[in-house]
């Protein structure tokens, strides 16, 4: 099978060439971040760590790390790099303050990120020629933005259908001849499913290919989404906090995802001790912007658990690649592409006048999530009324939606009646079996 | 001149209503009448009993949660068209109904009804103006 790369020279450079110029980017970039970000500036002093101390990527270890909760210490500002006069973009993930993060962009940024979804449209086989139908969220949200990015860069017609209302979706799919299909591994299925209901057969629709990512998803989900739309499914990485989708992304062999090691260095450490492990040991991935501008984070812990290998791939890349997330440090589910933490919903619960008794149900009912929460009733709340309690439970949902982004189902249970283990309370309950 | 009615919140499964009304037997406590309100998620049985005070301390103590609420208890003839009849003079004094039910007695021929409005002397004036009997937690006792 022919290759085709959008930047052959950086996707198939040598190891050493690679080392090389990863070694002359962090020299650079940590004495950007040195003089630019105070807060960061104080974590190397504390670390006794001077900018002259890194001659090359092999001194990274000697970096202080980044954790979620540094981003919640310099909310909004605190990382910056660069004036706000020189960025021209924010993303954003849901959650509110402390849990948000909004990560500032300058063109060049935004630049090198398109550069990473193209790279991840051409390896998925796209080219000039073909139409490319971006169904991600659009908005604060990274994935319509980045692969829509990614699609201009390759030349692909985009069509910016955002996610949701899946008839157009369907028409503009089928009038556009719509090749190339980005959005979550769940909205494709859905998307399928939908086709299928409407007497589609695999080979009635005109895509070939389509990038899938935002949330977990199986080698069984891959293989149903493949049956049913007729395409390869390409599978792609990234966190707002590196800059979105694009991180890392499939190739033909679909054993792994390369990571665009120019611009974002892999580690993957032991999450206890922090210490740096060898290739192909299971730890935390940690990830090294090497040339953003604005948001340029060293060292943060993404609290994925991963592997990472350098064996020869047959797509001809020489970029590390890195299995997909086996799990996670911390207790953040990703929910419909929303990544959930249990406290957000606590928080929710002591603020509407609840106790924090609660379960968080996930299922996934056909490719797609379910979230239910479940919440004791409490003696102040209870009244003889069904109205009464069916609006509380509406008035929970919509008070959890405004502060995940994502619309759970809420049940309001009997006391004392969530499941216990060893007297604490089970939180959450994932039935899905991603991993 | 109101009665009690005990509220209760019961999971929505098999025989979850069993060990509620085992605890009132078991306790010689009589249950006059009952309905209950369920949705998918729960079910809320409402009860009015002959000793309301130590039904509610019972079930408190067995881990359930209660709401005692005031409700109209009202006497109806039992002939066709006197329910109608009594819920039209709730309608014609605009006194918003939330729920309802029906019980007989065991010795008079006359069927009780109990409402659940949100003003209950409004409601128990305009019935009594009306000629319809209401009974207090004396009568319950006795029926």
């Amino acid at each position: 099978m022919s290759q085709n790369y959008y930047q052959k020279e950086i996707e198939t450079m040598s190891k050493e060439e690679m080392k090389k110029l990863q070694s002359e980017k962090i020299v650079k970039q940590v004495k950007h971040v040195y003089e630019n970000v105070p807060y960061y500036k104080n974590l190397m002093d504390e670390k006794g760590v001077k900018p002259e101390d890194i001659k090359g990527i092999d001194d990274l270890h000697k970096l202080p790390f980044l954790s979620k909760a540094d981003l919640r210490d310099a909310y909004p500002y605190g990382l910056l790099a660069k004036p706000l006069e020189d960025c021209v973009r924010i993303h954003s993930t849901s959650g509110t303050t402390g849990r948000r993060v909004v990560a500032f962009y300058t063109q060049h940024d935004v630049d090198l990120w398109e550069d990473c979804c193209a790279r991840a449209i051409v390896a998925a086989g796209g080219t000039k020629k073909d139409v490319c139908q971006v169904a991600y969220g659009y908005g604060l949200f990274t994935g319509g933005a980045g692969l829509h990015g990614g699609s201009h860069k390759v030349g692909c017609l985009t069509l910016p259908m955002s996610s949701g209302n899946t008839d157009r979706q369907i028409q503009f799919m089928e009038d556009l001849q719509a090749t190339i299909l980005c959005c979550t591994p769940s909205y494709a299925a859905y998307i399928g499913e939908s086709l299928k209901e409407q007497g589609y057969k695999p080979e009635d629709i005109p895509l070939k290919a389509g990038i899938f990512g935002a949330e977990p998803w199986t080698e069984e989900m891959r293989r149903g989404i493949e049956e049913t739309l007729g395409i390869k499914a390409y599978d792609i990485y990234g966190l707002t906090e590196t800059s979105g989708p694009g991180v890392a992304f499939e190739c033909s062999e679909q054993t792994g995802m390369h990571v665009n090691e120019d611009h974002f260095y892999a580690e993957i450490i032991d999450p206890d001790t922090g210490e740096v492990l060898p290739e192909g040991s299971k730890g935390e991935l940690v990830f090294t912007s090497l040339d953003k501008e604005a948001f340029p984070l060293l060292r943060y812990r993404t609290r994925d658990i991963c592997v990472l290998s350098r064996e020869k791939c047959s797509c001809g890349r020489t970029l590390v690649k890195m299995a997909k997330p086996m799990g996670r440090t911390d207790d953040m589910l990703i929910i419909r592409g929303v990544n959930v933490f249990p406290s957000q919903i606590e928080t929710v619960l002591l603020k509407e006048g609840y106790e924090p008794n609660y379960q968080i149900v996930v299922d996934r009912v056909n490719n797609n999530d379910t979230f239910e929460v479940n919440v004791e009733m409490t003696p102040e709340k209870f009244t003889d009324k069904v109205s009464d309690i069916l609006a509380m439970e509406k008035a929970l949902a919509n008070a959890m939606k405004i502060m995940l982004g994502i619309n759970p189902q809420v049940h309001l249970v009997a006391p004392k009646s969530i499941a216990r283990s060893e007297g604490k309370a089970v939180r959450v309950v994932d039935k899905r079996k991603l991993i | 001149m109101s009665i009690k009615q005990l509220t209760v919140f019961v999971e929505n499964k098999q025989g979850a209503v069993i060990p509620i009304t085992d605890i009132l037997s078991e306790n010689n406590i009589n249950i006059r009448a009952l309905s209950i309100a369920e949705t998918q998620d729960f079910g809320i049985l409402r009860l009015i009993v002959n000793d309301v005070v130590a039904a509610e301390k019972l079930l408190t103590e067995a881990g359930y949660l209660i709401k005692v609420t005031d409700v109209v208890g009202v006497k109806i003839g039992d002939a066709p068209g006197k329910l109608t009849e009594a819920l039209k003079i709730l309608s014609e004094n605009k006194i918003n109904l939330e729920y309802l039910y029906a019980f007989m007695a065991r010795t008079e021929r006359h069927a009780y009804v109990v409402l659940r409005v949100e003003d209950n002397d409004l409601a128990k004036r305009a019935l009594t103006t009306s000629g319809f009997h209401i009974i207090t937690e004396a009568d319950v006792d006795k029926l």
